[in-house]
């Protein structure tokens, strides 16, 4: 009996019991369409992290003031004091991997334009973070050397604090009070939405590290450097040498802990990968379990059908059917039911997704590997809970099967 | 046609050929049934040759489902050799087994056995789905073969659609569809009513006599055995009597002498 023959009567077959078709097929629906539907959520959220790890730079190396020990005492993150300017030129001076670097200083601050207030961050910073960062603006321009050299009251403005404090009224020239301290507005950024933690990156203010620390501040230290590797490999390679340069500086004994960290963006990389891998191997789990149970409803089924159809296995018997034409025939029956199953899961998975993208706002990727896996698993399910009603079918003995009642 | 109506007489006589189309050589057959041993069919020997109409009778238990069954290759012989086509097909595995009820035997059973929710034309082609031949010949055929029976206008029913005579005819119809040299009938008038009975008789004898077609009948019926040409008895697993048939009724003959029923449905048919 040939393939075309087959697969019209294993249709005609499921035809017939539509109702009975359906819910066997949905037990495989459910599972597929749920693998499909979150494996591109996690493509999304993959997206996003990558998208985030771009947005900090590529080749970037991180150093933050850590906790350290003074006295005993451990004093929180970014809260040492020895982390300084120096130690940043020391770095670019005799780390040859790293090509430049920014200082960074934080605060929070009240600011205000006429009758707008509102509480930010803000970064005390040298002009060519932006350029680390890749960030450029939208309007106006950077703040100069001259200006942290001089310790201006000059700023930048993330496109949040923009649109709170102004509105449509074009920023660029305008003065805000920043605490009490008169600043000029110079520039506004291009907008960089959420980061990889997820808060808001345009929601910030940048003004010169000099201004930050001496008016603002008042620390003559600086909690981060932002540096930039010659490649992305050396990101990496330089982690070691800036360690053994700031321990020196530091007088960190052999033994003690750093009073720093140092991240480099294939960390955060490797970090998001990992998250991705643990997060692929649950779906994986949880979709291999109700792919099992879809397929243990197959073969239910499959059973059921043996028994409701024995005499027209005895009948295809007696006209000349060989086992194996019997056997293929219910095997048949069983993939087709869990293949159906599986593209009608496919269809609800990426409906799915379509919809979890529109009203929650989260991009998903539909990730074609996952189809295809997705449409194979299904039919090896198929196959693995069809194989033994359909040898049982095979095995009927044809004068028991005519008799049978 | 009265010719060899009357030549029936004499069955023995009445081969051309000398070879048998089925010998049975001291065929036994036991059922293990683990504790118990059945001894269905205990040495039958017997010839049937091409163009015979034979009626198998019995009691039940007498063995004769067992010789069906195995005259039917669904089954085979415990010991014994059984000749089918000058071929011994006593130790043929299941694929070889399968491959002749498809070639050479045609099956009618008590039960009808049609498909359900199936038409009567599909039905009629099962048989050549597992025969290898094209799409286009197969339907071509069951057409055939529907109209041999007289149901060529009913291609498209179901069987929940037709009468208990019409379903059989239509088994027949499918029995015939891969031109077998054998047509086994298993009690083909078991669930019919008499006059209905007579109709399927009348187109058991026209495809024996009209295109020789060897009919062997299982049958526990005397009056439908009386349509046969030679008459087999069987007890205890043994052939008792082996016998022409007196007074062979002719189906085509009675029926004019039958009340017609209500639910008759030979004339819109034919």
């Amino acid at each position: 009996m040939d393939f075309w023959n087959t697969l019209r009567l294993a249709l005609r077959a499921l035809a017939r019991n539509k109702l009975r078709s359906a819910l066997t097929m949905l037990g495989i629906i459910i599972g597929v369409g749920a693998v499909i539907a979150t494996v591109s959520i996690g493509q999304g959220a993959e997206y996003l992290v990558q998208q985030g790890i771009q947005s900090m730079g590529t080749n970037a190396v991180f150093i933050a003031a850590g906790s350290g020990r003074p006295g005993g005492a451990r004093l929180g993150s970014w809260a040492v004091k020895t982390l300084t300017i120096d130690d940043m030129n020391a770095i670019l001076r005799e780390v040859s991997l790293i090509r430049e670097a920014a200082p960074a200083v934080v605060s929070r601050v009240q600011v205000v334009y006429q009758n707008q207030n509102w509480n930010t961050g803000i970064t005390g910073t040298a002009p060519n973070y932006f350029r680390i960062r890749s960030w450029p603006v939208q309007a106006g321009s950077i703040f100069g050397q001259d200006e942290v050299d001089s310790a201006a009251n000059v700023c930048l403005l993330g496109t949040t604090v923009a649109r709170i404090l102004f509105g449509d009224e074009d920023p660029v020239g305008k003065q805000i009070r920043i605490g009490q301290l008169p600043f000029r507005v110079v520039g506004v950024l291009e907008s960089k939405g959420q980061s990889v933690m997820g808060d808001d990156q345009d929601d910030r203010i940048f003004a010169p590290y000099t201004t930050v620390q001496r008016k603002i501040s008042g620390i003559t230290w600086i909690q981060f450097i932002n540096a930039s590797a010659v490649s992305r490999e050396a990101s990496n390679a330089a982690v070691a040498p800036i360690t053994a340069l700031l321990r020196e500086r530091h007088h960190i004994r052999p033994g003690e802990d750093d009073d720093f960290f140092v991240r480099t963006q294939s960390d955060v990389a490797d970090l998001a990968d990992q998250t991705q891998r643990v997060m692929t191997l649950l779906l994986g789990s949880i979709a291999s379990v109700s792919l099992i149970v879809g397929g243990i409803g197959i073969m239910n089924i499959m059973l059921v059908s043996v028994t409701e159809r024995t005499r027209e296995i005895g009948v295809r018997m007696a006209v000349g059917a060989t086992e194996s034409d019997v056997q293929q025939q219910f095997l048949v029956e069983a993939v087709t039911l869990s293949m159906a199953g599986g593209l009608l899961g496919i269809g609800v998975g990426l409906i799915g997704s379509a919809l979890i993208s529109n009203f929650l706002a989260w991009p998903t990727l539909i990730s074609v590997k996952a189809i295809i896996a997705a449409a194979i698993f299904s039919a090896a399910v198929g196959i693995f809970f069809g194989f033994y009603p359909a040898r049982k079918a095979a095995q009927l003995d044809p004068i028991e099967a005519l008799r049978y009642e | 046609m009265d010719e060899q109506a009357t030549a029936t007489e004499e069955p023995s006589t009445q081969a051309h050929s000398d070879a048998a189309l089925i010998r049975l050589e001291g065929v036994h057959k036991i059922y293990d049934l683990g504790e118990v041993q059945v001894h269905a069919l205990r040495g039958v020997s017997l010839e049937i040759l091409a163009g015979e109409f034979v009626a198998v009778m019995g009691a039940s238990g007498s063995g004769k489902s067992t010789l069906m069954n195995i005259l039917g290759c669904l089954d085979r012989p415990t010991r014994g050799h059984y000749y089918l086509d000058g071929t011994d097909v006593s130790q043929f595995s299941k694929v070889e087994l399968a491959r002749i009820r498809n070639r050479k035997l045609g099956f009618v059973f008590q039960q009808f056995n049609l498909l359900a929710r199936t038409s009567a034309l599909e039905n009629v082609e099962l048989p050549t789905i597992y025969a290898g031949i094209t799409p286009q010949e197969r339907e071509q055929r069951a057409r055939e073969s529907l109209a041999r029976v007289g149901l060529a206008g009913r291609a498209h029913h179901f069987p929940s659609q037709l009468s208990g005579g019409q379903q059989q005819r239509v088994a027949i119809a499918r029995a015939l569809v891969n031109r077998p040299t054998i047509l086994l009938a298993d009690e083909p008038t078991g669930n019919l009513d008499s006059r209905t009975s007579v109709e399927i008789m009348d187109i058991l004898q026209r495809l024996n006599e009209e295109e020789g077609l060897t009919v062997v009948l299982v049958t526990h019926e005397q009056d439908i055995a009386q349509y046969a040409k030679r008459a087999l008895d069987f007890r205890d697993g043994k052939l008792r009597r082996d016998t022409p048939v007196r007074d062979r009724l002719i189906a085509r003959e009675v029926l004019p002498t039958l009340p017609s029923l209500q639910d008759d449905d030979a004339a819109g048919d034919t």
